[in-house]
């Protein structure tokens, strides 16, 4: 009956995906754009194309809202909500955008990318309990009766004993009918993790390349999250020295000169040895790069590094080569030629474009550890 | 595919056609289809139609609602089309008190669309015409290619709510006669009654009778403008004027045409919304629902209705305000008496038993539209009771905050924004500007600057139809603009 709109589909994710019609493309709200809102919450807006039309410039026209607040309170009217949407109500004036919290992004991830649960190293595992009242019980005590579900369950009786009377509707529950909010214990990892974020910032890393950089940093931070309690995250740049720095210098920073990759797996060393205690800390280090280095011998000091000191302290090392026009991947392939495929603590991986980026975290988080 | 009704469905079908029927309902034929979740998000992103010609923006919605679905964001539970059959989707998983009250909701929807004025003119046998639409497209695709006719296709949409939604109610012919009188002025050219033919030359002398012709002349030149008056429709201009192929033209008077066929529903969004939803809830509560349902019914009912903060819900508006005016008609609360008096404790008891609540809401649903609706019912009292407020935007702040709550206030701008669907009002002036052949659109601006970035892509669009530069006349920040498209390249003066 309805054949057409599975290829109207197909031909629009070739658009989105920038395969056909090049002049759709600077309409394309992208989906990998995630704005973090407030603390525990993200928007991720679905690709959408808008045809422009003649419309009015949003902030001078305001509109009717509903609730309470007295004037010049702040309406989050920024923020359109489809709640249950019926046929035809997309007005196609705002991008569509879908809030999640943090976790619920996880756990779509997880499910997409089918990661197992990490299971955190060795015998040094504490676990905590929290206990949250989500669950219903048939007993407890009365500060905890839950209305609502004891009326229920009275209605339902009375209606299925016959004794509920339409016309005379008094429900009176009976001890059986109570139930009680219960509280469901939550066992949680107590140990702590640290992310080490190492970028090669050199002059043949490009805006593309960081932006994927950004990307998977936000979606490895995002599942470690979920998985750690307390996660710490600590971002090392280098060319050829290396330093420490913040979040948003890490992913805006672009210097030119040559490369010494040794410099920030030393950085990254000292870290750990300074602050993350390896029987405490679960430890991983991901280290983005084109895979240029300066020179076979500063690689051979890489790899000393890496065997001395940073894969015995760490549950994985990441490393991820992020395709660029000047980059030779040398570095990748010397990894790979020293460690193999299936090494149990280094993962390698390239990413070729945005596209690969979800290949690339399935390589990283894939094996659960 | 099986899309008939279970006995079960059936009864409940017949059962509620009937109360709906009791209660004065006045529908068309509806033919029930049941489909699966995947076959409910393709229909609803066709707009209900289940032919309709190849075009992306349809497989985007299908993929929006597809991924709503999945993240258990959004779920459609009805759609129904104006046509006569009405044909209306039921979704298989729902549980039967979801289907009932979505039976019920569709009786009063096609009940509007049979009896409400705006609805008057409407195809009542789109279905058939989408589908033939569908197969005109498709034949154009395939002699000059997807690409080309599809772009074509989003040249045309960008324009598409340059329409008038009055258009369908205004009588033809008015133009012809005009004209006519035009004609009769030209034979007279200005001269002077004479009655002694030997003063002619004293009174009319040569010299005269020149510059009078030089002077209608020009004048003519002025009238025989195109347009003579601004013209709403911007996509029938270009229909008649714009340089199109044969094809152009079909695809572009098929987008033209489907655009006319939804403006009823985007004029009566509140009104439609609000009068199906006050007929499944009473139809249901008083009729149809077992008590086993009740709890169900009234969680469904309750998420229809949800009014989000900072967000005002048309169903929910629209049925408080029916159930408001029948309440107040029921009481006589309403007129110079009623609207005169200080006393509100005397106000709130009113009760004049005058019984006239439902014929007069079936009456409002036969003639009025979203904006006479707000404009003629709701009351101060409406207002404070749903709490509602304007918004505006706050550059100091950077965020929208809320302005004001006084009953005024508030009632202008839902008027504004219904005004025109929300739209801007953009009209052709002149099709021949400064005689270079070039269009020219005139924003009328009425307190709202446009969005300029949107603007300028919309002028490129009409100018790929238009075929020369296209020319619009707007307000930006209180000082008159024109903006330019031609040859590929913005600009904008002051004027």
């Amino acid at each position: 009956m309805i054949h057409g709109v599975k290829q109207d589909h197909s031909r629009f994710r070739n658009i989105v995906k920038g395969k056909i019609k090049e002049d759709l493309k600077k309409y394309v709200t992208h989906g990998e754009l995630i704005a973090r809102k407030g603390k525990n919450h993200v928007s991720v807006p679905m690709p959408q194309i808008e045809i422009p039309q003649f419309r009015f410039g949003q902030k001078q026209q305001g509109g009717v809202g509903h609730g309470n607040g007295k004037a010049g309170d702040p309406v989050g009217a920024g923020d359109p909500q489809e709640g249950e949407g019926k046929a035809g109500e997309q007005e196609g004036q705002h991008s569509l955008e879908v809030d999640l919290t943090l976790e619920e992004l996880a756990e779509i991830l997880g499910e997409q990318l089918e990661l197992p649960k990490i299971e955190p190293r060795g015998s040094k595992t504490i676990r905590s309990q929290t206990d949250r009242y989500t669950g219903i019980a048939s007993n407890g005590p009365e500060s905890l009766k839950h209305f609502r579900r004891t009326y229920k369950e009275a209605l339902k009786r009375q209606i299925a004993t016959g004794t509920y009377d339409a016309d005379n509707p008094i429900i009176i529950p009976t001890r059986k009918d109570r139930k009680y909010r219960s509280w469901k214990s939550d066992v949680r990892q107590e140990n702590s993790a640290v992310i080490i974020y190492m970028m090669d910032v050199s002059g043949s890393m490009g805006d593309e390349q960081k932006e994927i950089v950004r990307t998977e940093a936000f979606w490895i931070d995002t599942w470690l999250r979920s998985q750690y309690k307390g996660i710490e995250t600590r971002y090392i740049i280098h060319d050829a020295t290396a330093r420490e720095v913040d979040e948003d210098t890490f992913f805006k920073t672009r210097e030119s000169g040559g490369t010494l990759i040794s410099s920030a797996y030393k950085l990254c060393e000292k870290m750990i040895q300074m602050d993350y205690a390896p029987a405490d800390w679960n430890i991983y280090p991901f280290h983005f790069s084109d895979g240029d280095n300066w020179s076979g011998e500063d690689t051979r000091l890489c790899l000393d590094i890496l065997n001395k000191s940073l894969l015995p302290t760490s549950n994985v090392f990441c490393y991820g080569q992020v395709e660029s026009r000047y980059g030779s991947g040398q570095f990748f392939k010397d990894l790979l030629e020293t460690y193999g495929k299936d090494h149990e603590r280094v993962i390698l991986s390239k990413i070729e474009n945005k596209e690969g980026i979800l290949g690339s975290i399935k390589d990283f988080l894939g094996k659960g550890k | 595919m099986d899309t008939s009704l279970p006995d079960e469905l059936r009864e409940a079908r017949d059962a509620i056609r009937k109360y709906a029927a009791d209660f004065g309902l006045d529908f068309f034929d509806v033919i029930f289809e049941m489909v699966d979740y995947d076959e409910m998000n393709s229909l609803a992103a066709l707009e209900g139609f289940p032919v309709r010609y190849p075009h992306w923006r349809f497989g985007m919605s299908y993929d929006q609602l597809s991924k709503g679905y999945e993240w258990g964001l959004q779920k459609i539970y009805e759609m129904v089309i104006n046509t006569n059959p009405s044909y209306a989707y039921l979704l298989k998983s729902n549980p039967l008190v979801d289907q009932k009250m979505v039976m019920a909701h569709v009786y009063g929807h096609v009940d509007f669309f049979k009896n409400n004025f705006w609805f008057s003119r409407t195809n009542r046998k789109m279905l058939d015409s989408m589908a033939n639409h569908s197969v005109r497209i498709r034949r154009y695709m395939d002699e000059y290619g997807q690409e080309v006719v599809e772009s074509f296709i989003d040249q045309c949409l960008s324009i598409e709510n340059l329409i008038d939604p009055h258009l369908p109610f205004q009588e033809k012919g008015v133009d012809q006669k005009k004209l006519e009188t035009e004609q009769q002025q030209e034979a007279q050219v200005g001269k002077i009654r004479v009655d002694r033919p030997y003063m002619e030359s004293f009174i009319n002398p040569k010299e005269f009778l020149d510059e009078q012709k030089k002077r209608f002349d020009e004048k003519r030149k002025e009238s025989k403008k195109i347009p003579p008056e601004p013209q709403k429709d911007v996509l029938q201009f270009l229909l008649q004027y714009a340089p199109l192929e044969s094809w152009q033209s079909d695809v572009l008077s098929i987008v033209r045409e489907e655009a006319y066929y939804f403006v009823p529903q985007r004029q009566t969004k509140i009104m439609n919304e609000g009068w199906a939803s006050y007929w499944h809830s009473k139809i249901m509560t008083q009729k149809a629902l077992r008590d086993s349902e009740i709890i169900d019914f009234a969680h469904n009912h309750a998420g229809t209705l949800v009014m989000q903060p900072g967000r005002v819900n048309p169903y929910k508006i629209g049925i408080e305000l029916f159930r408001d005016i029948e309440d107040r008609w029921n009481r006589g609360a309403f007129g110079k008496e009623f609207e005169e008096c200080q006393d509100n404790e005397e106000k709130v008891r009113w009760d004049k038993k005058l019984g006239k609540g439902r014929e007069k809401i079936f009456q409002i649903r036969r003639v009025d539209n979203d904006i006479t609706f707000i404009d003629n019912y709701i009351t101060p009292e409406f207002v404070e009771r749903f709490k509602l407020y304007t918004y505006e935007f706050n550059r100091r702040t950077n965020q929208f905050e809320i302005a004001e709550r006084d009953f005024k206030k508030v009632k202008e701008k839902l008027l504004g924004q219904l005004t025109n669907m929300g739209q801007p009002f953009i009209m052709v002036t002149d099709g021949n500007f400064e005689n270079r052949g070039e269009l020219l659109l005139w924003h009328h601006h009425q307190g709202v600057d446009l969005d300029l970035r949107w603007a300028k892509e919309t002028l490129a669009s009409v100018s790929k139809i238009w075929g020369r530069p296209v020319n619009l006349q707007t307000e930006i920040e209180n000082q008159k603009k024109l903006l330019v498209y031609s040859k590929g390249e913005f600009s904008e003066k002051a004027i």
